[in-house]
């Protein structure tokens, strides 16, 4: 961060206490209660974990059948056109206006969003320039591309320069170059130009490479949340192991002698321990269960370690 | 360094209050209406009937022979009945697009995530048709009693048809707005303008069917609180204070024209939502 950065506004960005919403009898949002910290947040979650849920109550789509939620300093049931105003939102469907080529597009969102005309066109030439769209700003949207779709969405949703960009899946259907871009693009905004962003996914990398705070979300419930960093290196070690004999009968030793462990999908266990434990006290659990390792190396806790054991134990 | 870096920068002009997002909804519509020659084509025709009226109001205002084709007030009655066939291609072609095409592109969740509330994206929808539809109706009606009273050289027609600007202004208020809300219900509720228009053209088409039908066989037009175009005919009659042509209570077409904008409000209210909430 340079000298004329913005400085991060202080305290948390969103809060959300004891926020439960339900879809008829089916609950998308059970009793959340969770700070969105200054900076970039990653939303991290399955498939119907409850992600997208949070961030339409965040923008007053959905009203909360309990709890209270405040954005910016915000009540957002009181005043969601207050929060609105300062929010920036990329949904995760493609979405435009139709008939309207970019600069059309995005100068008619920066108008919508309060801003007069003319800084309004200015804005959309920037932010189609900044989000690599400058060579094709002039293209009907329903032409663009998956990809061209996706940079759009998020030049719609910084045209009037929000304080809190919620992002939801922003790197869907995107080739690697273009999401790799995306993601440089989201670094920039919450590192260097100040804008607080929620990044909602259930792409771990994705996450980790944008955010410095995490929210896990499972079934609706809050699992786990913190610093990334604080959560993949609390006093715990990692090593990957590649077995032969009864895989699971092990798994259940692992977790009992208070390990946690996951198959990568490869067939390779990853398997994390407390740091008073290492590789012999492995090798001693895999010969009392008949096991034979064949295959140990030790490693780094990741994201994914913290997202496995944190839904792990919220299935248990 | 990226190419982003050199573009992007924090906005610190200024910013409307929330409020005012409904007049660039309507005034977005408008032009892009505007922009398709096909429409001002039918515009243009829809402005036919009041360009051969005011050649009429001139003659019979400088040739006393031609005193016979004076107008009065049921002339100003008459012109809004023409005008009916306009009203309902301009309702149908700039209408049924507003909501259905926003809904297949998936685009109220981009407006509503904006600081603009769902009466402000229904309003400025409404703007746009409300706005052609008046152009057609109320428009060329004053013109046309803004031009008698030129041609005539006096207010001696004005005066004497006092209720004729409030009568213009209330009717065609209340079939624009009956016209408006229903054809935005309608669009709301499918995500192809084609379909949404087809809807509206056969609930038209289908209601007036029926009560002629009936009409027809009982010899009495006390169905017409069947038919959408038979209530706004009746309750127009009142308003221009002639005798109404049907014999359903004029009271019951109003009440049913004023009970369907309230329906189509209903519906838009359900239908117009950032998130689609399927249970």
């Amino acid at each position: 961060m340079t000298a004329s950065d913005p400085a991060p506004a202080p305290g948390p960005v969103a809060r959300l206490d004891a926020v439960s919403v339900a879809y008829g009898r089916q609950a998308a949002l059970r009793d959340v209660t969770a700070e969105f910290a200054p900076g970039a947040v990653g939303l991290l979650g399955p498939n119907g974990a409850g992600k997208s849920t949070l961030l339409k109550a965040l923008l007053g789509f959905v009203r909360p059948d309990s709890g209270a939620l405040h954005a910016l300093g915000f009540d957002v049931s009181r005043q969601p056109l207050a929060v609105r105003a300062r929010i920036g939102y990329m949904p995760e469907s493609d979405a435009h206006i139709p008939g309207l080529n970019a600069v059309s597009f995005v100068a008619y969102c920066g108008q919508l969003a309060g801003l007069p005309r003319a800084p309004a066109v200015q804005r959309a030439h920037e932010v189609l320039q900044y989000v690599g769209l400058g060579e094709e700003r002039y293209r009907l949207v329903n032409t663009y591309s998956t990809g061209m779709k996706q940079r759009i969405k998020l030049a719609q949703a910084l045209v009037h320069d929000p304080d809190l960009l919620c992002l939801d899946e922003p790197t869907n259907g995107m080739d690697p170059r273009g999401r790799e871009e995306m993601l440089a693009l989201i670094r920039d905004l919450a590192r260097r130009k100040g804008v607080n962003v929620i990044v909602s996914s259930h792409l771990l990398p994705d996450v980790e490479a944008t955010c410095e705070h995490v929210l896990v979300m499972h079934r609706g419930s809050l699992v786990a949340a913190g610093p990334i960093a604080e959560l993949k290196g609390s006093g715990r070690r990692a090593f990957e192991l590649r077995i032969k004999g009864d895989a699971l009968r092990f798994a259940e030793g692992l977790r009992a002698a208070g390990a946690d462990c996951h198959d990568d999908g490869t067939g390779v266990m990853r398997v994390l321990v407390g740091d008073d434990r290492g590789a012999r006290d492995l090798f001693a659990l895999a010969a009392a269960h008949g096991v034979q390792v064949r295959h140990l190396r030790p490693s780094v806790p990741t994201l994914e370690d913290v997202f496995a054991q944190a839904i792990g134990e919220s299935d248990a | 360094m990226g190419i982003h870096d050199q573009s992007y920068r924090r906005y610190a002009g200024p910013r409307t209050e929330p409020g005012a997002a409904w007049s660039v909804i309507a005034w977005s519509g408008i032009r892009a209406l505007l922009s398709r020659r096909l429409f001002l084509l039918v515009l243009l025709f829809a402005w036919s009937q009041f360009v051969v009226r005011a050649v009429v109001f001139y003659l019979s205002a400088n040739f006393p022979s031609m005193e016979l084709i004076a107008p009065s007030a049921q002339t100003f009655r008459d012109f809004f009945d023409q005008q009916d066939f306009f009203v309902f291609v301009v309702t149908v072609y700039a209408g049924a697009g507003l909501i259905a095409n926003d809904r297949r592109a998936n685009a109220l969740q981009i407006y509503l995530a904006k600081p603009l509330t769902r009466a402000e994206y229904v309003a400025g929808k409404a703007g746009v048709l409300v706005v052609f539809l008046l152009l057609v109706t109320w428009a060329p009606a004053m013109l046309l009693l803004v031009l008698q009273t030129m041609f005539a050289g006096s207010l001696a027609f004005v005066r004497e048809n006092v209720f004729l600007v409030p009568a213009m202004t209330v009717f065609a208020l209340l079939e624009v707005l009956a016209a408006t809300f229903a054809m935005l219900a309608l669009s709301s509720l499918s995500t192809s303008a084609r379909f949404a228009g087809m809807l509206y053209a056969g609930a038209i088409l289908f209601t007036t069917a029926i009560f002629q039908t009936v009409r027809g066989v009982t010899g009495s037009s006390a169905a017409s609180w069947i038919s959408f175009s038979a209530n706004l005919a009746q309750v127009g009659d009142v308003v221009f204070g002639i005798a109404p042509r049907h014999d359903t209570p004029w009271g019951i077409s109003l009440l049913i024209v004023v009970g369907l904008i309230g329906v189509s409000l209903v519906v838009l209210r359900w239908r117009v939502r950032g998130v689609e909430v399927v249970t």
